[in-house]
């Protein structure tokens, strides 16, 4: 029968799940993370006692729903938890589980594999007790730990008040929100935003829930400086009117919007295009998430918009992929799917407006600022590699010289400062570090013993 | 760097040598001709380094390499110990010798046949029974029955040799281009006519007297716009990173067949290299290395070194390297044309070689001469008559390179 493999259980993989039960093929359903849920329904270990109506409020009941879903395909297809994709070629994903390595060969293949936090470095961002916001929130839905008793939420994303309010609903004293885009700007894109009315009124409803629970919200303030000696300590920010504030904590969950994760992608084929509204190389899909020969593309990683525009594009693209292989169409409705697709994706200047990602900030950033966490590279040693004679500003040469993104993360955190950190002063298309097997670390120990 | 842009008009000579190939060769060339006072004039695609050179696994070997090659060979290693002085810049050289390992009797036999010929050309190797080799390396794991060291070997980081012997180059006068592709070439009473395109796509024919054809793995198309065959092919080797690893080996480890060899960089980081070479795509210059291959390289390495099971593998690579049958270069002047010099198709040791390369080259371009030994490697060794001393290559490449159809 013909195999059909889909990488992530979050909204957009278990709706291209739904979308082929009734499909004469045999789906492979394969996360890393050890629950279905991806990163909006992440849910608990069991036996943890996590309320997690508390902590969604509202949102409950589409968490109850797709859990209720999720738990049922899952039964039914080939589903393997806790196992990495680290590889695709030769039209086969590579997996890694802790049973082992193993090949699986596909007749086509649906990529769900999300977004993760773009981070801005600044100064200090590496102390120990600073998170990505998307850390943050995944520690809290999955562990049911909190980063910190007294915690600042800071930078710019959809994520900022979300996770914020999730905090303070669990009893956390959240000490500040700290949004670097100006509310005037926030003010600009609201008819932009609008389109999206269920998101919209999600961020509106954080928002007034921490205004209520007494949380001070700076607006269009910068983050100057996450202090502390052995570990944060205090968060420094320059408020709009451009005095300096400083907020004491013990623990900051920090980021500027959402990545997509195109490395498996890139692994299989797809074209990435740069775009200069997010000023990011995305992969190129057409309106149903056809992205190759035998590849579709849905959810965040292909587009970032959003739980209702994952699991829209999840179904679409399943039902593209049923399409091409002449296979019975699913019931999907494709028309009204894409019309509500395309008004729920249809605003990126809106989104970039809201969320603003603070380019400007990595040309005043101090020489001693770290650039490269895994590797600790300070951007004065970037800066050292730009200036020297025949450095081609070209981010995957400084990355060679300067082992930038060399490390652990392989430039998933610090590939989108170093981009406009060479960047800066040209006009024109920022570079991308290329992906190359593994996608993410590889345990040598999986690999058993051959002959030598 | 520059473009074509600041050249003047057609037809004046632009420079007296234009070495095509911005490799580490083509740089190394350039540095060499600079010392001796001829302008130069580096034309290269992409970056400088950004091919072959730019990736190696970063390896100085004189043990084991074969007979023809090794006098060349001990010259350049000379050189190299010089070199950070010569271009004022780290390449971090470090001289901590290179292991081979033997793990069955045939390959401990190959160590003492290596050691033999490593004495008649004055390279000493030291023969080290396994007792010995697991008191000084006791990460050794027991499939290793014995091993030899060559203390002259050493390692470079090859991201950095290029761009740095370019800047030497250039801080001499030399005019290097990056992004700069030769499209065509000829030769006529007033020298070669190159014709070149820069990034913008901008067009211009640059004339030189003499054409350096430093060009790896793309060689050959240059040396047939003079009638002239290089029977090169290219391949690749599978190269892997670790994340870093505390400090437990200084010189290189080497399984005497190639099927694994590994290295420590001072950052902890375990470089991973192994053979059989796979087959890669010099027209679409996009590389990857398989995952059952890297699984079996990875397979290999811990039968060696078993403590590394513990650690991550951050990347894989391979790069784009041109190979002769006889797994040596050509080096030296053309048969067919006057003032043009092949040095290329390095086979795998081009970064070890280059330095004695690029000095042999520079002195048959100024005096017409070389004391250097670079007899073996003339163009002429594949005309019709004079065809193929082979060596067993099944060991060196996969089926995929020595089948491959065309
Ligand atoms: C950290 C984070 C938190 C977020 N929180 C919220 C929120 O609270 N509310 C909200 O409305 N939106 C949130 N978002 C936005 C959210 O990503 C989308 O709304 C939605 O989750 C996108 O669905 P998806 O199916 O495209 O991707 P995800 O939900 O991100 O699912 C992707 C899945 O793919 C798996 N995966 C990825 N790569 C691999 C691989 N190589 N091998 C195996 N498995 C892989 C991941 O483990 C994950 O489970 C969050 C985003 C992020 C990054
Ligand atoms: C993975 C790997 C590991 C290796 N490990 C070692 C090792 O440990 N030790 C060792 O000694 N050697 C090693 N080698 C071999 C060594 O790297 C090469 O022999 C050496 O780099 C060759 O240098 P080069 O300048 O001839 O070639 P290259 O670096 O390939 O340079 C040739 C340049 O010419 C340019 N070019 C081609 N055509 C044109 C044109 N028409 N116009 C303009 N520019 C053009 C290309 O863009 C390229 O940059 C390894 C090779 C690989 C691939």
């Amino acid at each position: 029968m013909t195999r059909i493999v889909i990488v992530g259980a979050g909204p957009a993989g278990i709706a291209a799940a739904d979308a082929l039960s009734a499909a004469p093929v045999e789906v492979t359903l394969i996360d890393e993370a050890a629950r279905p849920g991806g990163q909006l329904y992440r849910s608990p270990a069991p036996g943890l006692k996590l309320d997690m109506s508390r902590l969604l409020g509202s949102s409950h009941g589409a968490y109850a729903a797709f859990h209720d879903k999720a738990a049922g395909l899952c039964r039914r297809l080939d589903y393997r938890p806790g196992t990495l994709v680290w590889s695709i070629h030769g039209g086969a994903v590579h997996l890694a589980s802790a049973s082992g390595a193993a090949a699986l060969p596909y007749d086509a293949l649906i990529l769900a594999t999300g977004a993760t936090d773009r981070i801005m470095p600044a100064p200090g961002w590496t102390l120990p007790g600073v998170f990505t916001l998307g850390g943050a929130q995944a520690l809290l839905k999955d562990q049911g730990v909190a980063i910190g008793r007294r915690v600042v939420f800071c930078g710019s994303s959809p994520l900022l008040y979300l996770a914020a309010s999730q905090y303070l609903r669990m009893g956390v004293k959240v000490a500040a929100v700290i949004d670097s885009t100006p509310f005037a700007a926030k003010l600009r894109a609201l008819p932009d935003m609008a389109r999206a009315p269920a998101t919209l009124a999600a961020g509106l409803r954080a928002m007034a829930e921490l205004r209520l629970g007494g949380v001070p919200i700076h607006q269009g303030a910068r983050i100057e400086r996450f202090e502390g000696e052995e570990r944060l300590a205090a968060v420094q920010c320059r408020a709009g009117a451009g005095q300096l504030v400083r907020i004491a904590c013990d623990a900051a969950a920090y980021g500027h919007g959402l990545r997509p994760e195109a490395q498996l992608a890139e692994l299989a084929g797809c074209e990435l295009r740069y775009d200069p509204v997010q000023r990011l190389h995305l992969p190129v899909i057409d309106g149903d998430g056809r992205a190759g020969e035998r590849l579709y593309i849905a959810g965040d990683g292909g587009h970032i918009g959003g739980g209702q525009a994952a699991s829209l594009s999840g179904a679409l693209a399943a039902a593209a992929l049923l399409d091409d292989l002449g296979l019975p169409a699913s019931d999907v409705d494709r028309a009204g799917s894409r019309r509500s697709l395309a008004r729920l994706r249809g605003f990126p200047n809106g989104i970039a407006a809201a969320f603003r990602w603070p380019r400007e900030q990595v040309v005043a950033l101090a020489d001693d600022t770290i650039l490269c966490r895994c590797e600790n590279i300070r951007v004065g040693e970037v800066r050292a590699a730009l200036r020297q004679p025949m450095a081609s500003p070209d981010a995957n040469r400084i990355k060679a010289v300067s082992r930038c993104g060399m490390g652990r993360c392989q430039g998933r955190f610090c590939g989108p400062a170093l981009a406009e950190l060479v960047g800066a002063g040209h006009a024109g298309e920022l570079d991308r570090l290329r992906a190359q097997a593994p996608i993410k670390p590889l345990p040598i120990a999986l690999a058993g013993e051959a002959a030598p | 760097m520059s473009g074509l842009e600041h050249f003047r008009a057609e037809n004046a000579v632009d420079a007296e040598v234009a070495i095509v190939g911005g490799g580490l060769i083509g740089c190394m060339t350039a540095h060499e001709l600079r010392r001796r006072g001829r302008s130069v004039l580096v034309l290269e695609r992409g970056l400088l380094g950004g091919q072959s050179s730019g990736v190696s696994f970063g390896s100085l070997r004189l043990q084991g390499q074969h007979a023809p090659e090794l006098p060349l060979a001990l010259h350049a290693q000379a050189l190299w110990t010089e070199v950070e002085t010569l271009i004022g810049e780290s390449v971090e050289f470090a001289g901590h010798g290179h292991v081979h390992l033997a793990v069955d009797d045939a390959q401990e036999a190959r160590l003492a046949g290596n050691a033999e010929h490593g004495r008649a050309f004055g390279l000493p190797i030291e023969l080290i029974g396994r007792q010995e080799a697991i008191r000084r390396w006791p990460f050794l794991g027991a499939s290793v029955r014995a091993a030899s060291f060559s203390a002259r070997d050493a390692v470079v980081n090859p991201r950095l040799v290029a761009p740095a012997f370019a800047r030497a180059a250039q801080r001499l006068g030399a005019t290097i281009c990056e992004r700069v592709e030769v499209l065509a070439a000829r030769h006529d009473a007033g020298g070669f006519a190159l014709q070149c395109r820069d990034r913008d796509g901008a067009e211009r024919t640059l004339r030189a007297e003499v054409l350096v054809n430093a060009a790896g793995a793309w060689s050959g198309t240059l040396a047939g716009w003079f009638g002239e065959t290089i029977p090169l092919f290219a391949a690749g080797p599978a190269e892997m990173v670790t994340e870093p690893v505390p400090r437990f080996v200084e010189p290189t480890m080497h399984v005497v067949d190639g099927s694994v060899l590994f290295r420590q960089t001072s950052r902890g980081n375990v470089v991973i290299g192994g053979h059989p070479r796979m087959s890669v795509d010099a027209t679409t210059r996009r590389t990857r290395v398989p995952p059952d291959k890297m699984l079996t390289n990875l397979g290999r390495l811990v039968a060696i070194a078993p403590h590394l099971r513990a650690y991550a593998v951050i990347r894989s690579w391979t790069g784009i390297e041109g190979y002769l049958e006889d797994m040596m270069p050509v080096l030296g002047p053309s048969a067919t044309t006057p003032g043009l010099f092949h040095a290329c198709a390095f086979s795998g040791h081009g970064l070890q070689l280059g330095p004695a390369a690029a000095k042999a080259l520079a002195e048959l371009i100024t005096t017409g001469a070389t004391a250097l030994p670079i007899a073996p490697f003339g163009i002429g060794r594949f005309s019709a008559e004079g065809r193929r001393q082979v060596h067993s290559l099944a060991e060196e490449f996969q089926d995929d390179v020595l089948h491959r159809p065309g």
